[in-house]
């Protein structure tokens, strides 16, 4: 396995403000890779020194084999970028972008323009001014699907996109991925981020934090289980991973650590389990988890 | 009244983001004719001086052109309005038509207007803040002139009545920039329009008061401000001229934006090609398309100055040979052919500065991109910054030089047809009109080295083009020391027709032109972007 992207120790001020601060990212070439973080947390700050917009301070970069600043050109005809605010030209028409973006990258394949012009119930005769928010991102987004490119870089590719829509876009990148492209998502909307995703980095304050497949993710994070058991519990505080516990008599809530599940079962069954629900953590808590201080104990 | 809920809201909101530069053009406007005062009563204390001065003067089409009707220059109050009222008021106009056009049609266009209107604002207010803000500054204006100019020592009903004159000129071309803000889509059109017509007034009055043709003076909104005559026996009532102006444009401004919707113009936008055409392709290409409008609009415009520049030139003797006591003039300033050559290269100077004009706003064009985020796409599609900041520099550099040929051309061939020689004026006027074009240049390579080092300060290529062209208008009479002069080029453009021609300080000009951009080119390289 190739990388796409490689990023160790990533570091970028804004006059005083920090905005990366030792990053690191790993994007393994046909993977679909989600990068999430809350607001401010460096994501479009990331793919600014990736598309060589930015210059870091600190730190090595390295995209699809080569140096995102200096050999900026070369790389670009290889990728396509989707930023989360589009703007448009005002007196060129939507199809205009579209080729002239394809044109200035070296091709665009002409049926899957059509298609995705389609698919997308985009007019391509409007002018960039006329366009709603929506629009604008489809005129981008199409623009960078039908390229050739090996690479796509999108940061919030869906912002502004009705749930039709960000249907259609989910159908077409997890059909880039089986054509084998390579795809850096930055993203808010967990569900796509589900959806489409092999792997995740989560980051925070210009840091990782986080990194591997949703799966692994979950596994370091906690389950819910309400439990009645056949006699008075004991001992179950002393276990490691259990959190909030709460013994009433026979019924039992707690929270454990996903890794420590298996113990924790064991320990219960030992008294008896007469009902037990258990709840595993939704992707909304795996990320709040990641995007509020609070360290686990 | 519920349409102006918010006004007073947004007119802090305008007053609070323009406060640095609202200060900025009223000092420099009060510091003009405070200035100018202070050094003419250095210069010519006495009043047999100020005799001589306007014996000097008194008749010459030049000055008459360039500065104004001369009304009593025997005083020193008259001395300073003749100077600073043509000058004052450009400026003046200037500040109100950015101002205005800042806060309606380009806050509208960024969407910073939508953010506002969804809060509790009337459907006027957006208009009526920015306005109210250019209102309130023009009478800030006449009170900080008037009130120094009397603290200097010059009659208090004169300096006031100067002071007003600048006003008044703010507040008619506030209202007028309100009226071109609803009229076009985009901002630079409607900053475009509004300055263009500013410059046309101040060529209208400047033939007015050149060739006899009054009426011209008195259509001119810049005429105004001199044929209030401060200092000389004022006419208070001409100051009713800009009250009614003004008036008149915002009530028009009012009824079109009650009759558009947010973000559109009076016209619907078309829809346009589905696929780019061939000549779309390349960041050259899309350079192309986006300085096309511009650059036409800008030569149909230089023609129409040229033709009726050169077609007027030849009057300026013909006035002359009303009076013995001008054909005195006239024959001191080289007879007729000489006066004429004179006029026309004065005339010529002011034609280079608007070529600098076009030649920081396009050059800025690129920064302006790079601000609005369409520059990403194009740059992180394989083109190489130097391409595509190069493309936009070989139409600031190529456009110029083109609008400066063409107005040269069409100059020479109006005044060659009126002097039955074409064959011979047409060929001198337009060098007149081509070695403008390094000046003009410099400005634009500034531009670029300011876009390449200094992004967020691009804005002081405007700052240094107005401290030009007050150096070039200003410095002689006003006896500045001849470094300050030199600083600007266009102290060192040959004066053609009729003055001597060397190559030398246009060689320098262009290598100076040549260094910045080279700096700008390799900074923009090195910087980050956004
Ligand atoms: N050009 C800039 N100048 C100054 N500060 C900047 C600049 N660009 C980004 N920052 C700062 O860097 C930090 C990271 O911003 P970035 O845009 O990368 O966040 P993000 O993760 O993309 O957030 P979001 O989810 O809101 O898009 C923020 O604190 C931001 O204020
Ligand atoms: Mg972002």
């Amino acid at each position: 396995m190739t990388t796409a992207i490689s990023v160790s120790g990533l570091r970028k001020s804004f006059g005083r403000a920090r905005a990366l601060d030792g990053l690191d990212l790993t994007v393994t070439t046909g993977e679909v890779h989600g990068f999430l973080g809350p607001n401010g947390a460096g994501k479009s700050t990331t793919i600014r020194v990736l598309l060589g917009l930015l210059r870091a301070d600190g730190g090595t970069a390295e995209l699809l084999g080569g140096d995102p600043w200096r050999e900026a050109t070369q790389l670009h005809r290889r990728l396509a970028y989707v930023p989360g605010d589009v703007t448009l030209w005002p007196s060129l028409t939507g199809g205009e972008v579209i080729d002239l973006l394809g044109r200035l990258r070296g091709g665009l394949n002409q049926g899957r323009r059509a298609e995705l012009l389609e698919r997308f119930e985009l007019d391509p005769t409007k002018k960039g001014r006329t366009y709603s928010k929506g629009n604008r991102q489809k005129v981008a987004l199409v623009a960078a699907l039908a390229s050739e490119a090996e690479l796509l870089i999108l940061d919030e590719p869906t912002s502004g996109l009705d749930p039709l829509m960000e249907e259609v876009f989910r159908e077409c990148v997890a059909q880039e991925r089986d054509a084998g492209r390579t795809v850096l998502l930055s993203s808010h909307i967990l569900a796509e981020v589900e959806a489409l995703c092999d792997r995740v980095s989560i980051i925070r304050n210009g840091q990782t934090v986080e990194t591997g497949t949703l799966a692994e993710l979950r596994h370091l994070t906690r389950t819910s289980i309400t439990a009645e058991l056949g006699a008075e519990p004991t001992g179950l505080a002393e276990l490691p991973g259990v959190h909030d516990l709460d013994v009433q008599g026979t019924r039992v809530k707690l929270e454990v650590d996903t890794a420590e599940l298996d113990a924790v079962l064991r320990r219960l069954t030992e008294f008896g389990v007469r009902g037990l629900t258990s709840q595993p953590p939704t992707l909304e808590e795996l990320f709040l988890r990641h995007y509020t201080d609070e360290v686990r104990a | 009244m519920n349409t102006l809920v918010g006004t007073g809201f947004l007119t802090r909101l305008v007053l609070r983001r323009e406060r640095v530069q609202l200060t900025a053009w009223l000092a420099v406007i009060a510091l003009l004719a405070v200035g100018t005062a202070a050094s003419f009563a250095q210069l010519y204390p006495t009043q047999q001086g100020r005799a001589e001065f306007a014996a000097s003067l008194q008749g010459n089409p030049v000055f008459l052109a360039l500065t104004g009707p001369m009304f009593d220059l025997t005083t020193l109050g008259g001395m300073t309005a003749w100077r600073v009222a043509g000058i004052g008021s450009l400026l003046a106009a200037f500040m109100a038509v950015f101002t205005v056009v800042r806060h309606t049609r380009a806050d509208e266009e960024n969407g910073r207007l939508e953010l506002l209107g969804a809060g509790v604002v009337g459907r006027r207010a957006p208009l009526t803040a920015p306005l109210l803000t250019v209102f309130g500054a023009g009478l800030v204006l006449a009170l900080v002139v008037g009130g120094a100019l009397t603290a200097k020592g010059l009659p208090a009903a004169g300096s006031f009545a100067l002071g007003l004159g600048f006003a008044g000129a703010a507040w008619v071309f506030g209202a007028l920039a309100a009226v071109t803000a609803q009229l076009s889509q985009s901002a630079r059109a409607a900053t475009g329009i509004a300055a263009g017509v500013v410059v046309l007034t101040f060529l209208m009055r400047a033939l007015g008061d050149s060739t006899g043709a009054d009426w011209l003076s008195w259509i001119s909104p810049i005429g105004w401000t001199q044929q209030v005559r401060a200092f000389a026996d004022e006419r208070w009532w001409v100051l009713a001229l800009p009250l009614v102006t003004t008036s008149l444009l915002v009530a028009l401004a009012y009824v079109l934006v009650a009759r558009r919707d947010l973000g559109g113009g009076l016209l619907a936008t078309r829809p346009g090609p589905a696929r780019a055409s061939a000549s779309l392709r390349g960041s050259f290409g899309l350079a192309w398309r986006l300085h096309r409008a511009s650059l036409l609009s800008w030569l149909i415009s230089v023609v129409v100055l040229g033709l009726v520049l050169g077609a007027l030139a030849e009057s300026v003797s013909d006035v002359l040979r009303t009076s013995d006591q001008l054909q005195r003039i006239l024959a001191a300033l080289g007879g007729s052919k000489g006066v004429v050559d004179l006029f026309l290269a004065a005339m010529l100077s002011i034609v280079g500065l608007v070529g600098a004009v076009y030649a920081v706003q396009s050059t800025l064009r690129a920064r302006g991109e790079e601000s609005a985020q369409r520059a990403e796409p194009v740059l992180t599609a394989s083109v190489g910054r130097t391409r595509w900041f190069g493309g936009h520099l070989v139409f600031a550099f190529g456009g110029t030089a083109l609008l400066m040929a063409v107005v040269g051309a069409a100059m020479g061939l109006a005044h060659g047809l009126r002097a039955g020689d074409l064959g011979g004026e047409l060929p001198r006027v337009l060098a007149g009109a081509l070695v403008q074009i390094p000046a003009a240049w410099v400005l634009a390579g500034l531009a670029a080295a300011l876009t390449g080092v200094l992004p967020r300060a691009v804005g002081l290529a405007w700052a240094v083009l107005v401290v030009f062209f007050l150096l070039g208008q200003l410095g002689q009479m006003l006896q500045l020391s001849q470094w300050l002069l030199d600083v600007s080029p266009f102290t060192h453009v040959p004066k053609l027709p009729g003055g001597e021609f060397t190559a030398q300080p246009l060689c320098w000009m262009v290598a100076v032109t040549v260094v910045l951009t080279a700096v700008g080119l390799i900074g923009f390289r090195r910087r980050d972007l956004g």
